[in-house]
């Protein structure tokens, strides 16, 4: 930084500042974060365990992680067809389709759920057909996948669509030129351009799957052991007032919280510097 | 379309997004709207106008644009020392701004909780004052503000990163002061991604729920919000009082985010 | 107001900006800051600005023999006008202007009347009358230079600097707007530094040119002792276009003599590469005969190139009349 007396505050004002920022950010962020650990340690470490193998918990893991293995990729794949639709091409209702990308950021995720809910509930419009045919979507697995897809449905494709438009065409068509086809094209051009902000998409969308708790607590029927996500499993503890064993669940969402940010800021690291040519 | 595309792939990719969006997100939207719609406005009023549901509106709408303002503030300081100042910490204060996008809503919602509790790390400070933090329209508010802040910094942050110094190198040459050139120069400046930022808080927070509940205390009429309200609805299987309660909320939420919009085209002189 | 610069230093970490610098500016001169970019010339006018400090201790700016090194941009008294125009962009093009005397401190400010006739006679002085009402990204480029004038003019300062004040415009508005500060620089004879890279556009506008390199300066002068007597190789490269002989030694293209191979006085002959006829001038390119590398560029008239019926390939004599060697 060049010193610059016109354009920057004085030193005791920038230091006021960046104390009232730090304050800020650490009784707002720092602090949830340390009493995660704090309050799911606070009973030592064999109730911490013991509520981590428990059962339950292990079958929440597992359908959470179930969740997320299909809507993430099922959303990577629409983020990637959604952003080569509209980046690489010009066609009318090209901004309506954008605005329609957005629509799940303005919903509630209790409305996602109940979307769901009034589509194939009991009392749903399919719900007598799926009932005679013994199928089973609400409080079921189906239902959490739906539930979940809907809430991270934007996630991959805002995140390449404003990357793939600053990157422009002129790669793609210089490789129509040369006679690649449209796969060698995109293996070859498109997704290394893009692959850095693809990888972030997919890490974001991947928290927010395993982390959702309105849309899936909607749809999910909280059978303790079978349609329990993680996130569920610590409500129905915490409700329980086993406060330990929720917080000890909570660890591993706020794990994958720091794993995810870290990835991130790795990232951009990366790509930053890639981008300033010191790499 | 009968125009020669040079890059390939537009059929199929438009057709896949289309399909795709209509299935997960707009047949279900409608169906909500076609449900609700379907019970007329005598309907529609008696189940709107219920004071629980005015209650709980009131608290929602009410504590996201406090929160939403709050997060203006406290993200614009956060965001011009993040982009201003070299400091010790930075860069991890930098990636630390995204956690509540990271951190899942029911995680955040116990941990508030435990420290805005009046026994609490924060909550029995508050106490001594005769603020009580969490199970209180306030615990609401401060659940909203952690969600609602990064948006403000994330989207002011390039604005600012852009904004460079040209302009208050020139407005320091015209004579002006420090506080002058922000209030003048700089907040101008940034006021349309100040709106931006505002309005994606507020509307993040109109539908959040996760972190609400635990720290609410989900009393009705006092501090029940609408989402809560709608799974209580749904709980006693009166779909079509939940259904209407959504809609009715969609409805709000898509009317501010479109006069925002407009507003937002008002103010955009700065596109050059 | 002169201005003096004594022996200023500038380092960015340890990227050394500018290096001793010294230099007079004459009350109510147009002086040009002249460099290839990196050569320090924005960074010295920022120094005089007060945008930017020189190393502690190391030297002085003085404006009309007083000492100003410690006094902020604000106080400084100077215009500046920046190289992409920095209007305020959320402001009308009359707000901007006005903008200088609305923040002065409230014992000070011109009353509002006074304010909007002085607004308006400088949106006269700079032949933008009508447009007080638009906004900045209302108006073209050229215009918009301008009001960047106008507002650097309405708090009276008592020197002009100006960044690049042309670069981000077309070849064509350039050369009007060029002719046109000249014009105004005559009636209102303030003391003005311009930084430019662009060799015309100092040599066609400046009083006083400096020529700037490696964070040092290399030669001051008038623009017809610049170009003509130039003092080292750098100085006579970067000015126009110029050959170089095999012995070190430069002539500029128009100094150069074309002569019939046979005649008298032919220093060198060679073949005719290239001709370039437009007007009444001709640019002709000579590969030299006898293994000389490199081509000569020689500037002739159009009649003599008739009238000698020069054609691609022919061989010609060329002659050297004034040939220097900078110091």
């Amino acid at each position: 930084m060049h010193h610059r007396s016109s354009t920057t505050e004085s030193a005791p004002v920038r230091w006021l500042l960046i104390g009232l920022a730090l304050l800020a950010l650490s009784l707002f962020l720092l602090l949830p974060l340390l009493a995660v650990f704090v309050e799911a340690l606070r009973r030592g470490t064999d109730v911490f365990c013991a509520a981590l193998v428990s059962p339950s918990a292990l079958s929440a893991v597992r359908l959470t992680l179930t969740a997320a293995a299909v809507s993430v990729p099922l959303n990577t794949v629409f983020g990637l067809a959604a952003a080569w639709a509209v980046t690489k091409h010009q066609f009318r209702g090209r901004a309506l389709l954008l605005s329609l990308i957005d629509l799940p950021f303005a919903v509630s995720p209790v409305i996602a759920g109940l979307v769901w809910v009034l589509l194939f509930g009991a009392k749903g419009w399919f719900g007598p057909w799926l009932a005679d045919h013994d199928i089973r979507i609400i409080f079921e697995l189906p239902g959490i996948i739906l539930a979940t897809v809907f809430v991270t449905f934007p996630f991959v494709a805002r995140e390449l669509i404003p990357l793939m438009e600053a990157q422009g065409n002129d790669q793609e068509l210089a490789a129509v030129t040369l006679g690649a086809s449209g796969w060698q094209m995109f293996r070859r051009i498109t997704l290394p351009n893009i692959k850095w902000g693809l990888l972030y998409g997919v890490l974001l969308c991947n928290a927010r799957a395993m982390g959702e708790f309105g849309a899936v607590s909607v749809v999910s029927g909280h059978i303790r052991g079978k349609t329990n996500t993680l996130p569920l499993h610590i409500e129905v503890l915490y409700n329980e007032y086993q406060f330990s064993a929720a917080f000890a669940c909570a660890t591993l969402l706020g794990l994958l919280a720091l794993l995810t940010l870290g990835l991130k800021s790795a990232v951009e690291q990366f790509t930053h510097q890639r981008a300033s040519g010191r790499i | 379309m009968s125009k020669h595309r040079v890059i390939p792939g537009f059929g199929l990719s438009l057709g896949f997004t289309v399909t795709y969006l209509s299935l997960i997100i707009l047949i279900p939207l409608a169906a909500l709207f076609v449900k609700a719609g379907g019970l007329g406005p005598a309907e529609w009023w008696r189940i709107l106008s219920a004071p629980r549901v005015l209650a709980a509106a009131k608290l929602t709408f009410g504590a996201s644009a406090a929160a939403a303002m709050v997060s203006v503030v406290v993200g614009l300081l956060v965001t011009w020392v993040l982009v201003r100042y070299r400091f010790p910490g930075r860069r991890l204060l930098d990636a630390m701004v995204d956690l509540p996008f990271a951190l899942p809503t029911a995680v955040a919602g116990i941990t508030l909780t435990s420290i805005y509790a009046p026994n609490g790390w924060i909550g029995q400070y508050l106490a001594v004052w005769g603020i009580q933090g969490a199970y209180s329209p306030f615990g609401v508010f401060i659940a909203l503000t952690f969600i609602g802040f990064p948006f403000v910094v994330r989207t002011v942050q390039p604005v600012m990163e852009d904004l460079g110094t040209e302009l208050e190198e020139a407005a320091a040459t015209l004579g002006a002061g420090r506080l002058t050139v922000f209030c003048r120069v700089i907040l101008p400046a940034l006021l349309p991604a100040l709106i931006t930022g505002f309005t994606l808080a507020f509307a993040r927070a109109i539908g959040e729920y996760g972190s609400v509940i635990f720290i609410s205390g989900n009393l009705p009429m006092k501090t029940e919000i609408l989402p809560l309200l709608i799974v209580a609805q749904l709980e006693q299987y009166k779909y079509r009082d939940a259904a209407v309660i959504a809609a009715g909320m969609l409805m709000v939420s898509f009317a501010l985010l479109f006069l925002i919009n407009l507003l937002q085209r008002q103010l955009n002189w700065h596109k050059r | 107001m002169s201005i003096s610069i004594q022996s200023i230093h500038k380092t960015f970490g340890t990227y050394t900006a500018l290096d001793d610098i010294s230099l007079e500016v004459p009350d109510g001169s147009l002086t040009a800051l002249l460099g290839p970019s990196g050569s320090g010339k924005t960074t010295l006018l920022r120094i005089v600005a007060g945008l930017e400090m020189a190393d502690p201790g190391s030297g002085r700016i003085l404006f009309h023999g007083n000492d100003v090194s410690d006094v902020t941009a604000g106080k400084r008294g100077v215009g500046f006008v920046f190289q992409h125009y920095a209007l305020f962009p959320h402001m009308t093009i009359a707000q901007n202007i006005a903008f200088g005397l609305d923040v002065m401190p409230r014992e000070q400010r011109p009353k509002r009347a006074e304010i909007r006739e002085r607004v308006g006679e400088l949106l006269r002085l700079v032949r933008l009358e009508g447009l007080d009402k638009r906004r900045p990204n209302e108006l073209s480029g050229g215009q918009r230079q301008r009001v960047a004038l106008a507002r650097a003019l309405a708090i009276r300062p008592k020197v002009l600097l100006l960044d690049e004040p042309f670069g981000a415009l077309d070849a064509q508005v350039r050369k009007e707007l060029r002719r046109w500060l000249r014009q105004f620089h005559d009636e209102i004879n303030l003391t003005t530094l311009f930084v430019t890279h662009d060799q015309e556009e100092a040599l066609e506008l400046a009083d006083q040119v400096v020529v700037m390199r490696n964070a040092r300066i290399e030669q001051t002068g008038t623009p017809q002792d610049i170009y003509d007597e130039p003092r080292t190789s750098f100085v006579y490269e970067f000015l126009g276009e110029v050959n170089k002989l095999p012995d070190g030694r430069y002539i500029r293209p128009h100094e150069i003599e074309l002569r019939f191979a046979a005649e008298e006085g032919v220093d060198v002959t060679g073949r005719v590469s290239h001709l370039f006829v437009a007007g009444p001038f001709a640019r002709v390119s000579v590969s030299p005969e006898h293994g000389r590398r490199g081509e000569l560029e020689v500037w002739a008239s159009r009649d003599q190139v008739e009238e000698m019926a020069l054609a691609n390939g022919d061989v010609i004599g060329l002659h050297f009349p004034n040939v220097k060697k900078p110091g």
